[in-house]
């Protein structure tokens, strides 16, 4: 038997490994793989909760949220492309200029 | 020490090698590979929690299908080493630090108010039937926007990685 607050504390070091890696990362796509953590790290204490509590629809918020993040993907990463083509770098640091 | 405890301790050493492997590794592929292992081994903490739809989904979805556009765009753009810069140093002096003592302050809150009970091993009582009763009757709604959302992001997709027309562009 495993408590709770394990899954939970799994849960907030993977949300937490996610900030750090949006903080310190510089290549674009390191970034936003870093935001897919964050988002893995959720599921993770939804579905414990939704063991702990007995509630099915915790499952069914992480299939939405799993919905959300694939439709964010497709988006970011189009957008990732159109940012490397204007600007033929994948450094955000020298992405700072909304208009070239 | 039981059976559930070293499953759940294994899965998760894999999932906390991953996710500092991700923050470790300069060159995005590899960051993009240990991603995919802290997926995997997510799975395997969701069917030790009773959860075989997010469990499948989860492979198939996540580490299957979007972790494959992931590792597409690295290789179609060709991306490097990233280089430190000044920002970076920045971050990693004032982030780490103020991550590492929220990280402390969360983990004493949780381990000191919540979860006393232990959660049994495949807890959940659904299987895909009953998460599908739920899905398609309670969250009908919520299934349906999804689809359109899901309809936007492919023309948005389309639409923003597609070629730019050169008209009206002095290069």
């Amino acid at each position: 038997m495993v408590p709770l607050s394990y899954y939970l504390l799994l849960s907030g070091f993977l949300f937490g490994c996610g900030v750090i890696g949006f903080l310190i990362k510089r290549n674009i796509i390191t970034i936003f793989m870093s935001i897919e953590l964050m988002l893995n790290g959720v599921n993770l204490s939804f579905v414990a909760f939704a063991a702990h509590w007995h509630a099915l629809s915790g499952q069914v918020f992480v299939f939405f949220v799993m919905v959300v993040a694939a439709a964010e993907a497709a988006v970011g990463l189009a957008i990732i492309i159109a940012v490397y083509r204007t600007r033929e770098t994948l450094n955000v640091d020298q992405v700072n200029l909304l208009k070239l | 020490m039981n059976f559930h405890l070293i499953l759940f301790s294994a899965f998760g050493a894999v999932c906390v090698a991953g996710a500092v492997n991700l923050l470790a590794q300069r060159h995005p592929i590899n960051s993009a590979l240990s991603l995919i292992t802290v997926m995997a081994a997510l799975a395997g903490e969701y069917l030790l929690l009773g959860a075989e739809f997010v469990a499948a989904v989860q492979v198939i979805v996540y580490a299957g299908a979007i972790m494959v556009l992931f590792v597409f765009v690295i290789m179609l753009l060709n991306a490097g080493e990233e280089e430190e810069t000044k920002g970076s140093r920045v971050a990693v002096m004032f982030g780490v630090p103020g991550m590492l003592i929220g990280g402390v302050l969360i983990a004493w809150v949780v381990l000191r108010h919540s979860g006393t009970e232990a959660v049994a091993i495949g807890a959940l009582p659904g299987d895909p039937r009953d998460i599908a009763q739920l899905l398609f009757h309670n969250f009908l709604l919520p299934f349906e926007v999804t689809s359109v959302l899901i309809l936007i992001a492919i023309m948005g997709a389309v639409v923003l990685a597609s070629k730019p027309e050169s008209q009206g562009k002095v290069d």
